[in-house]
């Protein structure tokens, strides 16, 4: 193989290709292509935050991932190996044990590649928040690739990474999966486990892949789904092979449009011509369209920014300096919380932990998170509703293509808004993937989002694949 | 509403610093601003979420398990004194 001019860009490769080679040659010359490939690019790019090819070699890994390089989110737990959220506060946090979907990966002999960069503690909508320093859009470096995944995004996006698993509260998988022309899947609360995941939202979070097509989501919800008795939420729902989904023919499903997802204030023309676009490809392979109301979308951003920050709050209560990570040295206990919770938290983080803070305390609990769990009811109730009608819903992923570094990081408000179309499949628990369905004219990505009812997520992989083959992004590169 | 934040800071442990304030301030009651369009929803009769989906509680076996990485644990925390976590002291003797 080391003739074959190919053999440069085997970083270019999918899961499934690396797969194969590997089986064939062993993972030695695709690891060098792929750490050459951060070493190059990484620096523009700021993706990768702790990579270390002679520390961390690949076993010999047997399984269907044998020898696979796989990426990590940083709040994804490593034993041994330094796990931080991108926060000062986690600094020299050294996870003594493996999260569930590491040891399930390390069982499928997969490589635990690189770690990636983040919001911290996963707050925020473009991975600007990090301690480590932004990390930026391949299509453009003048831009954002969304949050909080952005790291694992952009480094499958830039081709430094094969396959890397990412995290999502309120979007934080699909809209850097949009925003970076990938594919992102959010699988449905209690799929996949969360034990060794840093919690963020505990009602919310689950853990996903970002790829770079939809076998290769398939593949690995394959090795990531089920029930694991350390996280309580994991459901002990059969785990169908996802990659029979692929190929299955999208005629006579039926696809609802929800008018609120192409209506809202904020969605960017170029946006919503394009995911039509891609609506009328699944209606000429035979699929339905029908128009579906999900009335109560608007409240949802609300909703997640009381009940959300309020479970934020709570979950960061343990870091105090006590067990793990930095301390700030004080001659009581109590100024040692203050100053080291000052002293550890960016901006982001202090303001949703005083929110949450805020809206769970007496008086105002009522008011702001019983009310706002009233609506989140409201908001599941309009899918309920919606998918005794269709088999999936087809929308708009982000309202825009990526925005500049630096455009909404004063205002935290429209930082939030730019959630408005990924939230609600948090607050209702359901499964949804972005894929990539086309570029503006500026050449930035544009994000289709399906959402399916809870477990449905063979459906998701059928129609996804089926409008990724029509619209073959996939071979698209951004130019590095 | 205006937010208070030193009270509400207190309540979470964080220290703020005063150039740090005015701006926390500021965006916060923006943001209380902008989730107070939940007061118009109608929501009597409806239960508030517990939980996304309509499953039911599985319990297990109460059973202790061994854990062997107690030293690691301890080891990696910022300061430790044989098998607890060392703080600063809480109580005046």
């Amino acid at each position: 193989m080391a003739e074959n001019t190919a053999n440069q860009n085997l970083f270019q490769l999918t899961l499934r290709e690396a797969r194969d080679l590997i089986k064939k040659e062993g993972s030695e010359a695709l690891l060098k292509s792929l750490n050459a490939r951060i070493e190059s690019v990484n620096p523009k790019i700021n993706a990768v935050v702790r990579f270390d090819p002679a520390k961390y070699n690949p076993g010999k890994g047997s399984g269907p991932l044998a020898n696979v390089p796989i990426s990590f989110k940083d709040n994804i737990c490593i034993h041994g190996r330094e796990t931080t959220c991108a926060s000062k506060i986690l600094a020299g946090h050294v996870p003594p044990y493996d999260a569930t979907v590491v040891d399930k990966l390390k069982r499928a002999g997969a490589h635990i590649y690189a770690q990636c960069n983040m919001d911290e503690f996963a707050f925020g909508s473009s991975c600007e928040t990090s301690t480590y320093g932004p990390t930026r859009n391949p299509w453009n470096t003048e831009y954002v690739p969304g949050g909080s995944s952005g790291g694992s995004a952009a480094a499958v996006a830039s081709d430094m990474a094969i396959a890397a698993l990412g995290s999502d509260t309120g979007g934080s998988i699909r809209q850097p999966a949009a925003l970076c022309g990938v594919v992102g899947l959010k699988p449905t609360y209690g799929r996949v486990s969360r034990y060794g995941l840093i919690a963020f939202g505990s009602s919310f979070d689950q853990i996903g892949p970002l790829t770079k097509t939809v076998e290769d989501s398939a593949l690995l919800l394959n090795v990531l789904a089920g029930h694991d008795e350390r996280d309580s939420t994991s459901l002990e729902q059969p785990v169908p092979d996802y990659t029979e989904s692929l190929g299955r023919d999208v005629k006579g499903m039926r696809i609802g449009l929800p008018k609120e997802y192409f209506d809202a204030e904020g969605i960017d023309p170029e946006v919503e011509k394009s995911v039509r676009a891609g609506a009328d490809l699944l209606k000429k392979k035979g699929a339905e369209l029908v128009t579906v109301s999900l009335p109560h979308t608007e409240y949802a951003v609300a909703v997640y920014y009381i009940v959300a920050v309020a479970e934020a709050s709570s979950n960061l209560g343990r870091f105090d300096g006590v067990q793990y990570g930095a301390r700030t040295k004080a001659q009581d206990l109590k100024t040692m919380y203050l100053e080291t919770r000052d002293a550890g938290f960016g901006e982001e983080a202090k303001r949703r932990i005083l929110l949450g803070t805020f809206v769970l305390s007496a008086g105002y609990y009522d008011a702001y998170y019983l009310q706002g769990q009233k609506v989140r009811t409201l908001v599941r109730e309009d899918f309920e509703a919606a998918f005794k009608e269709v088999d999936l819903l087809l929308g708009p992923t982000s309202p825009t293509a990526a925005f500049k570094i630096g455009e909404k990081a004063q205002d935290p408000l429209a930082m939030y808004l730019s959630d408005i179309l990924t939230i609600p499949a948090n607050l209702s628990g359901i499964p949804a993937i972005s894929i990539p369905c086309g570029l503006t004219s500026r050449g930035l990505p544009i994000g289709l989002q399906l959402m399916a009812a809870p477990f449905d997520e063979a459906k998701i992989f059928t129609a996804a694949y089926a409008l990724e083959q029509e619209i073959g992004m996939y071979k698209q590169r951004p130019k590095l | 509403m205006s937010f208070e934040i030193d009270k509400v800071a207190e309540l979470a442990r964080i220290r703020l610093r005063e150039e740090e304030k005015r701006k926390l301030q500021a965006d916060l009651d923006a943001i209380l601003r902008y989730v107070e369009k939940l007061r118009s929803v109608q929501t009597e009769g409806v239960e508030p979420t517990s939980h996304v989906l309509n499953v039911e509680n599985v319990y297990r076996q109460d059973k202790v398990k061994a854990h062997e990485i107690r030293d690691e644990v301890l080891d990696h925390a910022p300061q430790r004194e044989d098998n607890f976590f060392k703080v600063p002291k809480v109580v005046e003797r």
